[in-house]
């Protein structure tokens, strides 16, 4: 069907432009990608194939020890953090409209808004001498850290899928005979579900990638990945960095994947 | 009349909004609904007829004034502890839940035995016919087995009354008649109370044992279908339901004299200036000559099918229109331009005060 | 007017949306909003010898973001050192949201006028960037520019320069990182807005003798406008706070705000500097943010 048209919505020389942005975009990525399997120690010139640095970046203790340690802090921040912001969605959608509301809201979605490096000395400070009054030094500190900034991550999409679901749903159960803890155990929770569980991925991603606030919280010893990477820089790259990156950049893009799914399978 | 009472509203307000914008969707309704009888509210939208759906279902409470139910004041009564069930207009259907389980939803919330709900959710599917449909999601059903599905489920746990929210609204014509007869045979199946809202007047004629016509809030009339159509009290109901010609007049002894002197013989009590009401296929045309009848010009003549719609003009410019029957090949007696007499049949006319 | 019923419920809810949202609010009040009270205070006190304060009011903290006391004499003079760094900072920042724009334009209106089902995987490879890790991005675009690194290995083997281009740590190593960063945040503001365009007022443009160019200038940047100040902020915004791109694509030295709050509080030993710094950023932030929120707002009903 090669109709000859007047292309209303074209713009000379947009489309080019567009594709060399996608193009730029992921170049840089796939070259990472790329040399993480290189034989050779560049990150430049390719030598052969080989997944020799992988090996060794699991050979090695301190690589080891951070991804346990980034795990462990991801996971209860999500969990920490989609509680909290289920709760908080349930309290500030679809209920009349309440003095306060909007302070709320603005207060949960504060950590969107403050720059990140202020945030982290602010909590540096504030932990610091709560380190020193306590003697405490564990992973506390990055977990409850980590679950604060990621409430409005885990907040966002469970208060999007509140608010598009049916009202009414939750009336006919009333109609019903269900109790109100009937009502939300019966029918607003399933139907919440991929909401939370998107929520709880996001918080998962978020707290996985953060390096600014963690590199100011952190006690000595407790390098998360991104940080461990970041101290890594003062010596030479080599594509053991990079390898660590790629395993970080897959497990990313499988969890936004499946994130994406969720959200979209609502009609 | 002794006939049980199931639900009643008195003095019902519901207002809406704060300080100056106080709109009230509801405005002192007080009316008796009987047991086992099919009442529909019918009114435009935005007339209260919901809002009082909802104050009887339990989802929104009145501002003042009471709801009882079987003499019992259920007023501050949560929607879950009251036995009464609701047919939404979305239908509300749980997407998560299977048709067997949507219709079993207020069985199991009541904590009902396992095996009375089985048996129960089997009845209720064999009564909707859609046995076949028991383990389909809701999402996989064509608009009508939704409906179905949303009277079941509502049916299910056996409520004292059955609220229906314009639950036709969403169907095609075809399939609006045909669950017209459904509904009407499940209601005298079951032999519960139904109090149906529609705004569509032909709905509320044909299945209706009575009908409270509402408007701005207020109960206008309640009656049987035959009342509300041949004796409307008033001109919203008379204008709303079916076609009227309203004729301004004043009351003399024997009667009311039209605009143009023309005396009508009807009874009233009334006093001085009132409009008389005529339906169009209660105006009769005859010759003009005839005694008694009242001098009109044919202005216009619309084909309908089986009627045609004489637009007439009286002496004095008001203007009347007749139905007659189309006759049975090519035009019928009257033109356009010729001078006729019309007559109202007997006791068609009703006298309204403004 | 409403009975007592009406009204209980009413409070009733709304203290179930406050009990609801309590462990939210608590949980940022303690490691999130609270914490920025204590910056506020730390600005106004004395800063310790060895880093930490001492408990003493003073303005210094304040008075050192522009002035440096002499050594010798103690008056007060302009300190230079950290206008440069203020001054890179919004260069920077303004330069990498015009490169973005330049490049997220397009782009946005490229996705936004494709078909529909081809739409979604469009935006999808724009998102991917977005959610991945900062850091690794930040290497990504390292591996690219620097000395030994993909650009300079590919152009000097095709013999187009014979010495490595001298990208990395220059302020251009750290505008062209910050732009690769930062750019998903100016497509996405941007595609919403060229999404809700009526293509049709194109046709009426066109229709009355508007050239391509005249329909861009007159008919399509004014109506987007909302979604440009909204895309410009979000960048705009983080590239002010910047401090993981800076540090690794700047070295040392090209550095910007956020290294250097972060310089007062471990080398620098200049607490109250480093809070009062702090609080500026915080407040700028928040100022470019409430445009974004009026513009957001506009942008909602956009012919409005």
């Amino acid at each position: 069907m090669a109709e000859r048209r007047f292309e209303i919505a074209r713009i000379p020389g947009f489309a080019t432009i567009a594709v060399a942005t996608f193009v730029m975009l992921y170049l840089p990525i796939a070259a990472l990608v790329t040399f993480s399997f290189n034989e050779g120690n560049s990150v430049a010139v390719w030598s052969g194939f080989s997944l020799h640095w992988y090996e060794k970046a699991w050979a090695n203790q301190a690589v080891k020890d951070a991804t346990v340690r980034s795990l462990t802090i991801a996971v209860c921040a999500a969990l920490i953090s989609t509680t909290v912001a289920t709760l908080a969605a349930m309290g500030t959608t679809r209920r009349a409209k309440f003095r306060g509301e909007t302070f709320i809201y603005v207060a949960i979605n504060q950590p969107l808004m403050v720059p990140e490096i202020v945030t982290a000395v602010a909590l540096m400070i504030l932990f610091g001498m709560v380190k020193q009054a306590t003697g405490y030094q564990g992973l506390g500190y990055l977990i409850l850290a980590h679950s604060a900034f990621c409430i409005p991550f885990a907040y966002l999409p469970i208060r999007a899928r509140l608010e598009g679901m049916d009202l009414s749903l939750e009336t006919a159960a009333g109609d019903l005979y269900a109790t109100p803890w009937q009502t939300f155990r019966h029918v607003t929770l399933p139907l919440l579900g991929p909401g939370i569980l998107a929520g709880a991925m996001l918080a998962f991603v978020i707290s996985l990638d953060d390096v600014i606030i963690t590199e100011f919280v952190k006690s000595g010893g407790q390098d998360t990945l991104p940080t461990y990477m970041l101290g890594q820089l003062r010596r030479t790259m080599t594509p053991e960095v990079n390898a660590i990156s790629t395993a970080l950049l897959g497990l990313t893009v499988v969890l936004l994947t499946a994130f994406f799914l969720l959200t979209r399978k609502r009609d | 009349m002794t006939e049980a009472v199931t639900i009643e509203a008195r003095h019902a307000v519901k207002a809406f909004g704060q300080g100056e914008h106080v709109v009230r969707a509801l405005d002192d309704v007080s009316i008796q609904i009987r047991k086992g009888e099919f009442f529909t509210l019918l009114g435009p939208s935005g007339c209260g007829k919901t809002t009082l759906l909802r104050l009887i279902a339990g989802f929104e409470m009145p501002t003042s004034g009471t709801i009882l139910l079987d003499g019992a004041d259920i007023t501050d009564l949560p929607p879950n502890r009251r036995p009464v069930n609701t047919v939404f207009q979305s239908y509300a259907l749980f997407p998560h839940l299977t048709v067997a389980e949507n219709i079993g939803f207020g069985l199991t919330m009541q904590g009902r035995p396992k095996a009375e709900v089985k048996a129960r959710v089997a009845e209720m599917l064999a009564l909707v016919k859609l046995e076949a449909m028991a383990g389909r999601k809701v999402s996989q059903l064509s608009g009508g087995q939704q409906q179905r599905v949303a009277l079941a489920r509502a049916l299910a746990p056996q409520p004292k009354v059955l609220l229906l929210d314009e639950p036709l609204s969403a169907l095609d014509l075809k399939l609006r008649k045909e669950m017209q007869v459904e509904l009407k045979r499940l209601q005298t199946e079951t032999g519960i109370t139904f109090i149906f809202v529609t705004h569509d007047q032909e709905e509320a004629l044909t299945m209706s044992d009575r009908i409270g016509v509402m408007s701005a809030g207020k109960l206008q009339q309640v009656g049987s279908p035959r009342d509300i159509y041949t004796r409307p009290v008033n001109r919203f109901v008379a204008s709303f339901i079916g076609e009227t010609n309203f004729l301004p007049a004043t009351v003399v002894s024997g009667g009311v004299r039209l605009s143009t002197g023309d005396v009508v013989a009807v009874e009233t009590a009334a006093q001085g200036a009132v409009t008389l009401a005529v339906r169009p296929e209660q105006v009769r045309i005859v010759a003009a000559e005839e005694s008694g009848a009242i001098v009109a010009t044919v202005r216009m003549l619309v084909y309908f099918g089986t009627d045609t719609h004489c637009h007439l003009a009286l002496a004095d410019g008001t203007e009347v229109v007749a139905r007659v029957q189309s006759p049975a090949s090519g035009e019928a007696g009257i033109e356009e331009g010729s001078t006729v007499g019309i007559r109202f049949a007997s006791g068609a006319a009703q006298v309204l005060e403004d | 007017m409403s009975s007592a019923a009406e009204e209980r419920l009413r409070r009733q809810s709304a203290r179930n949306g406050w009990l609801l949202s309590m462990p939210a609010l608590a949980l940022l009040a303690v490691a999130a909003i609270g914490p920025l009270a204590i910056i506020v205070i730390y600005s106004f006190l004395t800063p310790g010898q060895y880093g930490n304060v001492v408990w003493e009011f003073s303005w210094d903290g304040w008075v050192s973001i522009l002035f440096t006391r002499d050594i010798f004499d103690g008056t007060l003079g302009l300190a230079d050192a950290h206008l440069t760094i203020f001054w890179r900072s919004v260069k920077l920042s303004i330069l990498t949201t015009l490169v973005a724009f330049g490049l997220g334009f397009p782009t946005a209106w490229f996705i936004a006028t494709r078909p529909a089902q081809q739409r979604a995987m469009w935006l999808f490879l724009i998102t991917i960037p977005f959610w991945t890790n900062l850091l690794i991005r930040t290497f990504a675009i390292m591996e690219v520019i620097r000395a030994e690194g993909v650009l300079n290995t590919a152009l000097m083997w095709s013999g187009i320069i014979e010495r490595p281009l001298a990208i990395i740590y220059t302020d251009v190593a750290v505008l062209i990182g910050m732009a690769y960063v930062y750019l998903p945040l100016m497509v996405l503001p941007l595609f919403a807005a060229i999404d809700r365009f009526d293509m049709r007022l194109l046709e009426a443009g066109y229709d009355l003798y508007a050239s391509r160019w005249q329909v861009l200038r007159r008919v399509i940047l004014p109506i987007v406008k909302p979604g440009i100040v909204a895309g410009s902020i979000l960048v705009f915004v983080p590239s002010l706070g910047a401090y993981v791109t800076p540090r690794v694509l700047g070295g040392g030295k090209n550095m910007m705000i956020g290294n250097f709050i972060e310089l007062q509080f471990l080398a620098g030993r200049n607490w109250p500097l480093g809070a009062a710094l702090s609080v500026t950023l915080l407040v700028i932030v928040t100022a470019a943010l409430l445009v974004y929120v009026r513009a957001a707002n506009r942008g909602s009903n956009p012919h409005g």
